[in-house]
């Protein structure tokens, strides 16, 4: 037996007998996500303790160091996990902004000891994190951000304002972009800090979306000390970290589409709503539409995995992430487009227990969000044209 | 998927040979001298030294077999080039077929001919100006066959038919003798000046293969995924000839690449051409490893390419302005091929439309 092989055999034994029954179920809808943090209610024992089981493996960050709380896997075993927890439709122990955003740029550009300082209680499900980078000002123009930081000799104090911060209100920590050289030109004054929201000045504010839901907060530093050795990467060196952490945030875009047709079918659920005849579905409208996304999809993700390829044989990613994220998200709201064409007047019901409360609707007004959050998909296209393909500037 | 070293070799190679020997302006001296084969001889017969005419032909017969990503390499780069030879319906669509459902006698007669480049085989499978091959209306009785047939690649100049055809409740291909009597062959020069052909059949004899429905499914199956690839290279050539020129026209005392009307168009076509290559490539490969889902991939894939082959060819026709909409410029082929190539084999509603059946909805 080859050491994956092996690996296969352990990892599958440890899941059958850790993984308990009810984390076995896919997602009902993204409220089932365990986020981690101090304030966290856990729905049930079985979160709990799979999140610990989990993370006692180091298999919370399954790709991190071991020394940092992670599970030191090689790409190949993470995927061997990847696969066996997918067999047996075990849920994703805890996951939030810290697994995504702010660990991958720690271990990139922190010092030694931020990354034990912040990366062990992330892997143990302990610190929620958010991201402070919008402003009301500073939107697709992320680098123009006016939240600044005073050097105030032992200590920087933060004023100023972020919006769209991802569960601000739930979050422990934020990791934040703010300006510590006002004389420099946009890009290069910015610093990446970290400080806890229970910091005396921050206040947050939730934003009710189209959906009904407030996933972003508005949130608010007003003299906000924070300790100087909480800089990520280089004093007004900020940038690099954000553009990486952009780029690795559009990298993980395209694979399953987010919430509640994950790992669903379009095909098969609206059959379910408009019915079949002669085995064809009976709106050969809505059935082209779904052949036609399908087909696009399938495509996006051959390309998906040819850019994986490249960027594993040395040649980088880059810019292709703005590819990806265009393509991802766009891809995205058409399936949702698509769901609510199937669902008919089901998919319209806003609070029912029949429908969730009104999930389906939700869920298509909350992916409206995709091609704007992260990089808006006109300021992608702006990147494909400027750096893959060198069309010149204005 | 990535591809390997040797593949790697295979594409560079090929991609100088075409550039070299089969480029767009081979493909304008046919149209304008009115060449009675049709096809690039020079080009197809240093394809036949190359060893490519037989890269789908099993070695036992003299070929390199190669399998389907390398026909689709080859075919990536005459997609490029706009490069006329019968590579489509005889190296891939004859040879697909004969080894797929060939008697032995059939394979031993016919595909060393193929690898050799001694004859040319035509494929005839439209009888109405739609593809749909579950709906075929030319049929066999008693060993003959009768119908009419369009689009026949390749057919004035073939030395064998491979007819697509009705027995019973079966649908099978057929070899006939371009020259036997009862066939009457007119040659259909298309809007991409390639050579197409209608062909009727009055009660000529039809040879049975050992399994004339794995051959019409293997070709239509090897043809599909390979054009796939070849309106992909298209594609490309098509999109970065635009982009070359949103890199040299000047309007308003400004490139007009800096124009972001043009800008985010050019982004978006790069996008779909690069989906439309890798989809292609990936759906190549399934083939090869006899994937499960090799069928679905292959629809989707024409289907894929033969849209964006065709938006690369309008897009690339109006960047270029005016100058686009000229006979003097090449421009203007790569918009007819796509036109012409999306057709052939089934277009991408066809595609879809099967595609959508084999996935059960």
């Amino acid at each position: 037996m080859s050491d994956l092989e092996q690996f296969r055999a352990e990892t599958r034994a440890w899941l059958d007998a850790n993984c308990p029954e009810e984390m076995r179920q896919p997602l009902k809808s993204q409220a089932d996500h365990c986020w981690g943090g101090r304030k966290w209610q856990f729905q049930s024992e079985a979160q709990k303790v799979w999140m610990e089981r989990m993370a006692e493996k180091g298999w919370t960050a399954p790709q991190w160091p071991k020394e940092y709380g992670g599970g030191g896997l090689s790409q190949e075993q993470a995927e061997i996990l990847a696969e066996e927890m997918k067999r047996i439709n075990a849920r994703t122990p805890v996951s939030n902004f810290g697994f995504w955003m702010l660990g991958p740029a720690l271990l990139k550009f922190g010092s030694e000891e931020l990354k034990r300082e912040h990366l062990p209680p992330i892997c143990r499900g302990e610190i929620r994190w958010c991201q402070g980078y919008s402003e009301p000002n500073a939107g697709s123009d992320l680098a123009s951000l006016q939240t600044r930081a005073e050097d105030k000799g032992d200590h920087f104090v933060v004023n100023g304002q972020k919006i769209w911060t991802s569960y601000a209100d739930k979050a422990d920590w934020i990791f934040c972009l703010v300006r510590t050289d006002p004389q420099a030109t946009k890009h290069n004054g910015i610093s990446f800090v970290l400080f806890d929201m229970e910091n005396e000045g921050v206040s947050t504010r939730p934003i009710e979306l189209i959906s009904g839901e407030s996933p972003f907060c508005e949130t608010f530093f007003d003299d906000v000390k924070v300790d100087k050795h909480q800089v990520v990467g280089e004093l007004n060196r900020g940038w690099d970290v954000a553009k990486y952490l952009l780029t690795h945030e559009r990298n993980n875009i395209g694979g399953e589409p987010p919430g509640f047709l994950k790992g669903r079918a379009l095909g098969p659920l609206a059959a379910e709503y408009v019915g079949t005849e002669h085995g064809k579905l009976a709106d050969a409208g809505l059935r082209a539409d779904i052949a036609n996304l399908e087909i696009d999809h399938m495509a996006f993700q051959a390309l998906v995995g040819k850019i994986r390829a490249e960027a594993e044989a040395g040649q980088g990613v880059g810019a292709q992430s703005a590819v990806l994220k265009y393509y991802g998200t766009e891809l995205n709201k058409r399936r949702y487009e698509l769901m609510m064409d199937a669902l008919g007047s089901e998919g319209l019901e806003w609070d029912s227990e029949r429908t969730l409360g009104g999930l389906f609707a939700r869920e298509w007004l909350r992916s409206k969000g995709n091609s704007i959050e992260g990089g808006t998909s006109e300021v992608m296209l702006g990147i494909v044209s400027k750096r893959l393909l060198g069309l010149p500037d204005a | 998927m990535k591809l390997n070293d040797e593949q790697q070799m295979l594409q560079d190679s090929v991609a100088r040979l075409m550039a070299d020997k089969g480029p767009v302006s081979h493909l304008r001296q046919l149209r304008d001298e009115h060449n009675d084969k049709g096809y690039d001889e020079p080009l197809w017969q240093a394809m036949v030294e190359a060893g490519l005419t037989g890269i789908l032909v099993p070695e036992e017969h003299g070929g390199i077999g190669f399998g389907l990503v390398g026909a689709g390499l080859v075919a990536r780069e005459i997609g490029r080039n706009l490069s006329v030879t019968p590579f489509l319906s005889t190296a891939v669509l004859g040879a697909a077929a004969l080894s797929a459902g060939g008697s032995d006698e059939q394979k031993a007669k016919w595909l060393p001919a193929i690898a050799e480049g001694t004859s040319i085989i035509a494929l005839a499978v439209d009888d109405g100006a739609k593809h749909r091959p579950e709906r075929l209306r030319a049929r066999v009785e008693g060993g003959t066959l009768s119908g009419e047939k369009r689009l026949v690649l390749d057919g004035h100049v073939a030395d064998l038919l491979l007819v697509a055809a009705g027995e019973g409740d079966q649908a099978a291909l057929y070899l006939v003798d371009p020259k036997a009597d009862g066939v009457t062959i007119e040659r259909t020069v298309m809007a991409d000046s390639r050579n197409a052909a209608r062909v009727r059949f009055d009660q000529v004899p039809a040879e049975a293969m050992a399994d004339g429905a794995a051959a019409l499914a293997a070709a239509l199956r090897a043809g599909r995924a390979v054009l796939a690839a070849e309106l992909s290279g298209l594609a490309l050539e098509a999109f970065e000839r635009t982009l070359g020129y949103l890199k040299e026209r000047k309007q308003f005392g400004r490139l007009i690449g800096t124009f972001q009307a043009l800008q985010h168009r050019a982004a978006q076509l790069s996008g779909e051409v690069a989906m439309s290559e890798a989809l292609a490539l990936q759906a190549l490969n399934a083939c090869d490893q006899d994937a499960e889902d090799a069928d679905q991939q292959v629809l989707a894939a024409k289907a894929k390419a033969s849209r964006v082959a065709l938006l690369a060819g309008q897009e690339a026709v109006q960047m270029h302005g005016g100058i686009g909409m000229t006979d003097e410029f090449d421009i203007g082929f790569f918009l007819k091929r796509a036109r012409a190539g999306g057709e052939t084999l089934g277009d991408a509603n066809y595609c879809a439309d099967r595609f959508a059946a084999l996935r059960g909805y």
